[in-house]
C-alpha cells in the first residue's frame, strides 16, 4: 500500500491493527487494572501508527455477514485439511520404501488482495504434501512431495480450488 | 478430562516424533521441511489443546501461542524453502518438474 | 493412569528433540540445519509446556511464547542470510 491510498483506508487500517494488538495484549497481560490498561492503549497506538501500512489479519477484509461466514467455513475446512495433510505424511514417512515424487509446479490464483494472497500461500503450505516456495503476483510456485504427472493441469487446480473460493469471499 | 487431555497430548506428541523422523527420512530439504513443519504445526496444537483440557485457567494464553504458532509456522518454512530454493540446494534425484528453476532463468 | 499418558508423551517429544538435534549434525547443507533448527524450537516449545504441566505453573507459558517469537525471527533472519548474505 502507497500514498495513494484513499484516507478512509488509512483511518481503517489503524484502526484495525490497534484493534488486534489491544486484543493481544489484554490476553497478554491477563488483567483489566486501569494502569495496565493505559500502558497497552499507549503502545498499541505508537506501534499501529508506525506500522499501519503493514498487513495483520483483518487488513482488506471485507466486513459483510457473508465474509464473516464463509471465514468460519474457511477454519473448519482448513483444520480438517491439517489433520488429513498429517495423515497422509504420516503414512508416507512410515512406509518403508518412502513413495514420493515430489515437483515444482506453478499455479495460478484468482485472488487481488495481498492478505487474501497470504492467507493462500499459507493455507497450501499446511495441506496435503503441498508447500508454497515462491510467490511473484499471481503466480504461486509450488512444491509437491507426490504429484500425479498424468493429469498436470487438473493436479495443479486442485491445489488453489479447495481455498480459494471461501477467501475471495473474505479478501477478494 | 484429564484422561482425554492426556491422550490429545499423547497424539500431539506422536505427530512431533513422526514429524522429526520425517526431518531424518526424507532425500532433500524441500521434503524436509515439508515433514517437519506439517507435523510439529499439528503435534504441537494438539499438545496446546490437550494442555488446555487439563489446565482449563491456562486456555486464553494457549490460545495465544496456538494462534501465533499456526500464522508464524507456514511462514518460516516458505521463507526457509525459497532461501535453500536461491542458494541452489540440491534436490533429490526423484523431482521430476522444476517451474521455478525454469522461470528464474529465463529472467536472468 | 493420566499420569502415565502424559509420561509417554513427554518421553516421544524427548525423542523427536534426539532425531531433530541428529538431522541438525547431519546437515549436509546449511538449509538443512535451519529446517532441523526450526524444528527443534518448535519441538522445545512444546517441551516447555510439559514442564508447565509437571510444575503445574502457568508462568512457564511466557517463555514458551516469547521463546516461539524469538525463534521465528531467527529462522527467518537466517533465511534471509542464505539468500543473500549479508
Amino acid at each position: 500500500m502507497n500514498s495513494t491510498t484513499p484516507e478512509i483506508h488509512r483511518k481503517r487500517d489503524f484502526i484495525i491493527l490497534f484493534a488486534t494488538l489491544f486484543l493481544f495484549w489484554l490476553l497478554l497481560s491477563n488483567s483489566l487494572a486501569v494502569d495496565v490498561l493505559i500502558i497497552g492503549v499507549v503502545v498499541s497506538a505508537f506501534i499501529s501508527l508506525v506500522f499501519y501500512q503493514g498487513l495483520t489479519f483483518f487488513t482488506e477484509f471485507r466486513l459483510s455477514p457473508q465474509a464473516v461466514v464463509a471465514g468460519f467455513k474457511f477454519y473448519g475446512h482448513f483444520f480438517k485439511e491439517l489433520l488429513r495433510s498429517n495423515l497422509s505424511m504420516a503414512a508416507i514417512v512410515l512406509s518403508p520404501p518412502l513413495p514420493i515424487s515430489p515437483a515444482i509446479v506453478k499455479v495460478r490464483t484468482r485472488l487481488k488482495s495481498r492478505m487474501g494472497r497470504l492467507m493462500l500461500a499459507n493455507s497450501i503450505t499446511l495441506t496435503p504434501g503441498t508447500m508454497t516456495v515462491a510467490m511473484e503476483g499471481e503466480w504461486l510456485y509450488i512444491h509437491c512431495v507426490r504429484l500425479d504427472d498424468s493429469d498436470l493441469e487438473a493436479a495443479t487446480r486442485e491445489i488453489v480450488s479447495e481455498f480459494e473460493p471461501y477467501l475471495e469471499v473474505m479478501y477478494g | 478430562m484429564d484422561i482425554i487431555g492426556a491422550i490429545l497430548l499423547l497424539g500431539g506428541a506422536s505427530f512431533l516424533f513422526l514429524g522429526s523422523l520425517g526431518l531424518i527420512r526424507m532425500p532433500d530439504v524441500y521434503n524436509r521441511i515439508q515433514a517437519g513443519t506439517k507435523a510439529t504445526t499439528l503435534g504441537t496444537l494438539l499438545v496446546l489443546l490437550g494442555t488446555a483440557l487439563i489446565q482449563p485457567q491456562w486456555s486464553l494464553k494457549l490460545l495465544l501461542i496456538g494462534v501465533f504458532l499456526l500464522f508464524t509456522n507456514p511462514l518460516s518454512s516458505q521463507v526457509l524453502a525459497n532461501a535453500a530454493h536461491r542458494s541452489k540446494v540440491r534436490k533429490s534425484e526423484l523431482t521430476s518438474i522444476d517451474d521455478l528453476e525454469a522461470d528464474r532463468e529465463q529472467q536472468s | 493412569m493420566a499420569e502415565i499418558l502424559i509420561y509417554l508423551a513427554a518421553t516421544l517429544t524427548a525423542l523427536a528433540l534426539l532425531m531433530a538435534l541428529a538431522r541438525f549434525i547431519m546437515g549436509p547443507s546449511p538449509a538443512d540445519r535451519v529446517v532441523a533448527f526450526d524444528v527443534m524450537t518448535i519441538v522445545a516449545i512444546t517441551g516447555i509446556i510439559f514442564a508447565a504441566l509437571a510444575e503445574g505453573r502457568g508462568i512457564y507459558l511466557d517463555v514458551a511464547l516469547v521463546y516461539g517469537l524469538l525463534s521465528f525471527l531467527g529462522v527467518i533472519v537466517i533465511a534471509r542470510f542464505l539468500e543473500k548474505g549479508f
